[in-house]
């Protein structure tokens, strides 16, 4: 792949001739090993995590695929959530987050010693939890926070050490200003500390619904105060990088950051609207979901401005469609959990598979696919290792069309769902109705856990050709 | 230092974290600390039993709170399901122990129905054995798991082992399927799940029920397919066949095709344990059904089946069914006379 154009100018090229990165970036070879090792690890989780889902998937059509008890519903669908959470994009955020934090501070990262801890301690507690879980020990049910906290505790400690390493990375930093990225990606590490300490500390939900109380708060927070401020973070990194031009607005970027500290926090209990915890909760959390209008077009209009007048330089990059999809998908969902918060239609999308498409549409369509374009843009210019143009453009369709049939369908049959309930047939014929949509579920997960296994591929490609010879390049290069 | 976002990291920061943990208390942890203090149990409710806690905690092991809600809400479209949920019905709930917090029950998903009042709904052992050995012998449309690992398979059951026979093609070729420990328990539970009044005065709740089935029949459109597959066809099978010697076959059978539909009534009103059809002994535990559905549902329901599946009997009016509530008060009738 060397000098593809020789061969490509014979006949029509498969593939549009995408930019080559530019030189290697000047980075310690700690910095590589460090954050290349996060990478991949996390690639590891996303194909053994999609591999569950995707199994799982296959349940709904075929619930009789096996009867093993490790291996059935009710234990994976906790270890798929758990994995791709915590095991992926979890530890793929924080590994671009230890390149940018230290670069938009023009220094080194504190301490990579550090950084391994927290690699070990993330892997560690990920490991356990998949083997609790799939032997029916988990927390309670309450979901997303599943792994006793034994366990959780030894990720927690992890994300711990992430943010005092950032925070004395960006207190040291060798410039003035704190650049915005670094208020969302520490902001996230330290929001999402207070979330899982609140989350798992007894005395305040202990009996009754009072968990649940804390629940909503918990899992709404998850995603926005930690993948949706790191993600974000990232992407005012990477996007006026890669498009070398600056964001179009960095007032815009503040205001968004304020109004998601405050409003997203309010409105956890819009998972539980029309149940027994406190009306004035559910009340509040409806008006604050309609308060997301401001961070989300702020945020997404932000983006979408910075990339105007420049879609020939996202077509002719390899990263810049991922981060395009995942702003995209980021508007899109959003402004779809705020409708789904209204009463009158929370009636009929509640309890439906409209959920599951939703929950896939932000934590794949709109975190992962920035992930990706992070992954793309910035490991090739660590490495000096170019993935193959052509397995680049297969994960990016794969994904793309895959999430696409796998939520469209879902949220076909939701509707149908909830609208069946409303009309008051027979409850089994919610279920029978649903098959031809869990058969297009089942197809568009498997296109998108075939891009999982192309993107651990590209991963591999883009791998440093040894440690060794690393450390004497970046040494040819200092001297 | 200046008081500036963009230049000091301490300020910044400092009002990252503790404003976030302000709001925390705000929304979270003080709402449930009140909520946790306002913790009561329904009057009329009981204290779980150690076999149904242990239940409970199977219950949520293997993860049943991902398809199945215990959330009524309080709009028309959840009323199949039992009364709107209120915070006392989970009021007996509490932390697992040390390791594990309090279960969640409430759900988030409802690809397998609401559990609220399964125990109403369903409260035969024998079905609930069967349907989680393999939920596709009673129900043959069910995308729900199997949980052999609840039951082991043996050659001669020993005396007061729970002992479960499963229909043609279900079971295992040799052997006896018995129940564990653990599927005793969960089957427990799931007997124990079953709304109690809000008050404790049962007279006033009989009552506001009277009054609400009267208010529900005026609104809602009676189907006696609908009935028919949301509360009977579980056991009876939507063929109208039933399960051999378990859940007897409604096709032809005396009791629902003879000219006096007086045992048909009963059986729906009050329920059926142990009867001898036809000389077969059945197992199966049917319950009543005379609160849960009103007149004219209970006589939609026997319409169905006394004019389905070939049977072709004469159709009765709600006003038959009242007649025999009405008597059978008078006469102090027993219910399983």
């Amino acid at each position: 792949m060397n000098n593809p154009s020789a061969v490509q100018s014979v006949g029509r090229p498969f593939t549009v001739e995408k930019a080559k990165a530019e030189e290697r970036i000047d980075t310690s070879p700690e910095s590589v090993k460090l954050i290349f090792t996060y990478i991949a690890f996390s690639a590891f989780w996303l194909v053994f995590g999609t591999l569950v889902g995707e199994y799982l998937g296959f349940k709904f059509v075929w619930p009789e695929l096996d009867s093993i008890s490790w291996f059935s519903f009710g234990r994976l669908r906790p270890v798929h959530t758990n994995i791709l959470f915590w095991g992926f994009l979890s530890q793929a955020m924080i590994a671009l987050a230890l390149y940018v934090v230290p670069r938009t501070s023009q220094r080194e990262l504190y301490s990579y010693k550090f950084g391994w801890v927290s690699f070990w301690l993330i892997n560690t507690s990920v490991f356990f939890g998949v083997i609790t879980l799939m032997a029916g020990i988990n927390n309670g049910g309450q979901e997303y926070r599943e792994i006793i906290w034994p366990i959780f505790l030894l990720f927690a400690l992890g994300l711990i050490l992430v943010a005092y390493n950032l925070y004395k990375t960006i207190a040291d930093r060798n410039v003035k200003e704190i650049y915005i990225s670094n208020w969302y990606i520490l902001a996230a590490c330290l929001w999402t500390i207070v979330l899982v300490v609140t989350a798992y500390l007894p005395g305040y939900q202990e009996d009754g619904i009072s968990q649940t109380v804390v629940q909503g708060y918990y899992m709404h927070q998850g995603v926005g105060q930690w993948f949706t401020p790191m993600v974000l973070g990232l992407t005012y990194y990477f996007l006026p990088i890669l498009l070398n031009k600056p964001i179009y607005s960095y007032s815009l970027g503040v205001l968004a950051f304020w109004t998601q500290m405050v409003f997203y926090t309010m409105i956890g209990a819009h998972h539980f609207v029309f149940s027994p915890i406190p009306w004035w909760i559910q009340t509040l959390a409806i008006v604050f979901s309609v308060g997301m209008f401001v961070p989300v077009t702020a945020g997404a209009g932000n983006f979408l401005l910075t990339m105007r007048g420049k879609w020939r330089s996202i077509a002719r990059s390899y990263s810049l469609p991922f981060i395009l999809a995942g702003v995209l998908f980021y508007a899109i969902v959003s402004y779809q959990g705020t409708l789904e918060a209204f009463r009158s239609l929370n009636k009929v999308w509640h309890f439906t598979n409209f959920t599951i498409a939703h929950s896939h549409m932000s934590m794949y369509g709109f975190v992962a696919f920035l992930v990706w374009g992070g992954i793309y843009g910035l490991i090739p210019r660590l490495t000096g290792k170019e993935p193959p143009q052509f397995t680049v453009g297969a994960h990016f369709w794969l994904a793309l069309i895959g999430v696409l049939v796998y939520s469209v369908p879902l949220m076909i049959g939701g509707t149908l769902q909830g609208l069946s309930w409303m009309a008051g047939e027979a409850f089994i014929e919610s279920v029978t109705l649903m098959t031809p949509y869990w058969v297009w579920r089942a197809v568009g997960g498997t296109m998108m856990f075939l891009s999982h296994l192309i993107f651990a591929y590209n991963v591999w490609k883009m791998r440093p050709d040894s440690w060794q010879r690393l450390r004497q390049v970046t040494e040819l290069q200092t001297n | 230092m200046k008081l500036n976002f963009h230049k000091n990291h301490k300020l910044l920061f400092g009002v990252v974290f503790w404003g976030f943990v302000a709001l925390t208390l705000i929304i979270a942890v003080l709402p449930a600390t009140w909520v946790q203090q306002q913790n009561e149990p329904l009057p009329a409710s009981e204290p779980m039993t150690e076999l149904q806690r242990k239940g409970l905690n199977i219950f949520i092991s293997e993860g049943c709170v991902y398809c199945h809600t215990q959330q009524v809400r309080p709009i028309e479209m959840d009323e199949n399901w039992g009364r709107p949920s209120a915070p006392g019905d989970y009021a007996r709930i509490n932390r697992q122990d040390v390791w594990r917090q309090t279960p969640a029950v409430l759900g988030s998903e409802r690809t397998g129905p609401d559990l609220s009042n399964i125990g109403k709904r369903q409260p035969s052992d024998v079905w609930h054995y069967m349907h989680l050995y393999n939920p596709r012998s009673v129900v043959k449309e069910s995308i729900m798991p199997s949980y052999p690992w609840l039951f082991e398979v043996v050659e001669n059951p020993s005396d007061g082992a729970t002992t479960v026979s499963m229909p043609e093609g279900y079971g295992p070729k040799n052997g006896t399927i018995i129940a564990t420990r653990e599927a005793e328990a969960l089957v427990a539970y799931l007997k124990s799940l079953s709304q109690v009044p809000m008050d404790a005065w049962p007279s006033a709740a009989q009552q506001a029920k009277a009054d609400s089935a009267v208010a529900s029949a005026v609104k809602k459109k009676v189907n006696g397919a609908t009935i028919y597959a949301n509360n009977c066809a579980s056991c009876h099978q939507n063929n109208g066949q039933g399960i051999q010697s378990t859940f007897p076959s409604l096709v032809g059978a005396a009791y629902v095709t003879e000219k006096d539909p007086t045992r048909h009534i009963r059986a729906v009103l009050y329920g059926l344990q142990g009867v001898t059809i036809d000389g077969k002994d059945y197992t199966g535990v049917m319950q009543p059904f005379g609160e849960l559905l009103s007149d004219e549902e209970v006589a939609a329901v026997i319409n169905y089946e006394r004019t389905n599946w070939g049977n072709d009997a004469p159709t009765i009016t709600a006003e038959d069914v009242t007649k025999v509530r009405n008597n059978d008060e008078l006469n102090k009738i027993q219910p399983n006379e």
